[in-house]
């Protein structure tokens, strides 16, 4: 079962039954294009080396793992091990997929780049791989979002991006996929569109699955350094599901329970949250097949979550394959128990968690005080809270 | 035969062009929908592409998004646009043609899709964001049932991809005019000329030209260069602004 993950997808880009490619037909080619070019480079000695010392001396990788002592103690349970992808530069994983991809851009003779963004981390990311690479960068994002994540917006107009706001719709991340498949179907001659997760058409989800894997590859390393063993769990949010598959996919192999986090937003019951697999069902949406949060007609429904990052409507077609496999199992967390752990991290360890990754977090409270104090867990702190201290302040009724 | 290939041949021995107009179902109404599909019967309209709304029209600009969006809060589902189709076969002597995302039709269920789309007299289909690769659950019944399945090609498309979808496009071929998506400005150079010629090398099958025609000298000249001229946005928006689209269609009507 195991060898089988390795040669996923298949060559049509299907994970099992999910996965795919629904899309315009114009940019087929494009797709095909990519598909290649992301074939050839991965095996490419100077792009692979390029990338390894950028991953070293612009990231900041290998990130630490680093044992949150103090919180370990403060649930008394499991050991809770924190991989800190908030310590990456622009801080978040996002910059893994993004900083790779403007570099296959470059190589594919594309001159822009442009990206969605939700929490605007993915925006960032890619404004900062389009400047160091020198290319022309434009990001799409939700009315909603740009108001929620105001810092982020300033921070890719610095960088040299254009951020252009998109209100139509729900004016969240999947209005701004729309839109962004909408300019790169218009401009798909010069233009590499940079997708943010494990999610749309083929190639990307095996293709920011790769880039992401390096989260896993280092972790691995290190807890076997640190515990002299592999760790008994691992818990990561998910929102289209990279920095989960990021951490998961070199642990595929192994005797490890694996436990994935959706926003539960205000409970499954009040429609109001991103939590696909407690409450959508299979659809097409946006290049791929997987669960979706759909109504009967099949019109995608509106989604809640605290965070942007994890406020979308579908799921990673290989995280579909996983649960069906029963190889990762899926929960959610709401946005209070969310809250909870932002602030819980912050004053036991002195680390603010960004909103997405306090899921994760509130998650790993539950886990750990069931598992002896011999377990290990091993949590992705996907990225770091300052974009959202702004939003928490407002939920609080501060006004900063 | 189908009804949609014996229109093409018919013109194609009068030494005319079809004309296919397109309408979002339930802009503004699905009453309003039946009174338009009788306006461009008479005005000239060889085929009629009735479209079906979708949360997420992503091949789709402004204009038709809006429709979209509107035709949504009226309501309007898939099951009504078939209903509605039953309705208007009654009286309506044209090829209808459904244009929709996939999601309503997975959703609905393909099988299920293709026997109501049928029973409800639709003579075709177009799914903008469904390629051959992924099409055979819908093409395999399809076929059987009778409905045409029509793919798009573009300007981007390649030899491979040409064969490939002219090969499994039934009905007619849909080559979207622009590198774009509906509503953008058309651009007709030699790239547009080059592409349709391939496409008539790859195939017989007729083939229809749409996205970005917006008035009737550009339908004038890409029904010399095609056989069917699409036109859609530029419909849509005058209906959005309450303005009578008979007279538009017959101008187009007479330059195609
Ligand atoms: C810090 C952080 N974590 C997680 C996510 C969710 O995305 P994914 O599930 O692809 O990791 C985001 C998305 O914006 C993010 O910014």
């Amino acid at each position: 079962m195991n060898k089988k993950f390795h040669k996923l997808p298949d060559a049509k880009g299907h994970f099992g039954r999910y996965g795919g490619r629904f899309v315009p037909e114009t940019l087929m080619p494009a797709l095909i294009e990519l598909e290649r070019a992301y074939g050839k480079y991965k095996k490419d000695r100077n792009f692979l080396n390029e990338l390894k010392s950028l991953q070293r001396d612009f990231i900041g990788r290998p990130t630490p793992l680093y044992f949150a002592r103090n919180l370990t103690e403060h649930v008394g349970g499991a050991r809770i091990y924190l991989k800190r992808e908030d310590l990456c530069h622009t801080g978040a994983h996002k910059i893994n997929n993004a900083l790779a991809q403007a570099l296959l851009a470059r190589k594919m003779g594309k001159t822009r780049i442009i990206a969605e963004t939700g929490a605007g981390q993915h925006g960032v990311a890619t404004a900062t791989g389009a400047a160091l690479t020198g290319l022309e960068c434009e990001i799409y994002m939700g009315s909603e979002d740009i108001r929620r994540q105001a810092l982020n917006v300033f921070r890719m107009r610095l960088l040299g991006a254009k951020v252009t706001e998109v209100s139509i719709g729900s004016k969240t991340l999947k209005d701004a996929i729309n839109e962004a498949l909408r300019d790169w179907t218009t401009n798909v001659r010069n233009t590499h569109y940079v997708m943010g997760t494990v999610f749309g058409p083929h190639p990307y989800p095996a293709m920011v699955r790769d880039f992401q894997s390096i989260i896993g590859v280092e972790a691995r390393r290190q807890i076997l350094k640190a515990e002299q063993r592999l760790p008994d769990c691992l818990i990561a949010c998910v929102g289209g599901g990279s920095n989960s598959i990021g951490l998961f996919y070199a642990f595929l192999k192994d005797d490890v329970k694996m436990t994935g986090v959706e926003a539960g937003g205000r409970g499954i019951r009040t429609g109001m949250h991103a939590a696909r697999f407690a409450g959508g069902s299979l659809g097409i949406f946006q290049g791929c097949k997987s669960y979706l949060l759909q109504d009967s007609n099949g019109n995608v429904l509106g989604t809640h979550s605290v965070s942007a990052g994890l406020d979308y409507a579908s799921v990673g077609p290989e995280h579909c394959y996983l649960r069906d496999i029963e190889k990762v199992r899926y929960t959610y967390a709401t946005d209070r128990e969310a809250l909870k752990a932002f602030e819980l991290l912050g004053r036991t360890e002195g680390i603010i968690p960004a909103l997405e990754s306090a899921h994760a977090i509130a998650e790993a409270v539950k886990t750990a005080s069931k598992m002896s104090r011999k377990s290990i867990i091993i949590v992705n702190l996907s990225g770091r809270g300052d974009k959202d201290v702004q939003e928490v302040a407002g939920i609080k009724g501060i006004n900063l | 035969m189908s009804r949609i290939e014996q229109v093409f041949k018919d013109l194609r021995e009068a030494g005319r062009k079809a004309l296919i107009p397109y309408i979002m179902a339930g802009d503004p109404s699905l009453e309003a929908t039946k009174k338009f599909v009788s306006d461009l019967e008479r005005s000239g309209a060889d085929i009629i592409e009735i479209g079906v709304p979708f949360s997420d029209p992503l091949a789709d600009g402004p204009t038709i998004q809006r429709a979209s969006e509107r035709s949504l809060q009226q309501g309007t589902t898939l099951k009504k646009v078939l209903a509605l189709v039953k309705e208007i076969k009654q009286y309506c002597g044209i090829p209808l043609v459904l244009m929709t995302y996939f999601n309503p039709v997975f959703k609905l269920g393909v099988r299920r899709f293709i026997k109501d789309a049928v029973g409800a007299g639709v003579d075709g289909v177009i799914i903008p964001d469904l390629i051959p690769e992924e099409a055979a659950e819908l093409t395999g019944p399809a076929g059987q049932y009778g409905l045409d399945t029509v793919f798009l090609l573009a300007p981007t498309s390649t030899k491979d991809r040409i064969s490939k979808v002219a090969g499994v496009s039934t009905g007619f071929i849909y080559y979207v005019s622009i590198t774009g998506i509906t509503g953008s400005r058309l651009s007709m150079g030699k790239a547009m000329r080059d592409t349709l010629n391939s496409i008539k090398k790859a195939s017989e099958k007729p083939v229809a030209v749409g996205f970005g025609i917006s008035n009737p000298q550009e339908a004038a000249r890409v029904a010399g260069l095609a056989d069917g001229v699409i036109i859609g946005s530029a419909i849509v928006k005058r209906i959005a602004e309450g303005r009578d689209i008979k007279r538009f269609v017959r101008s187009i009507r007479k330059a195609v």
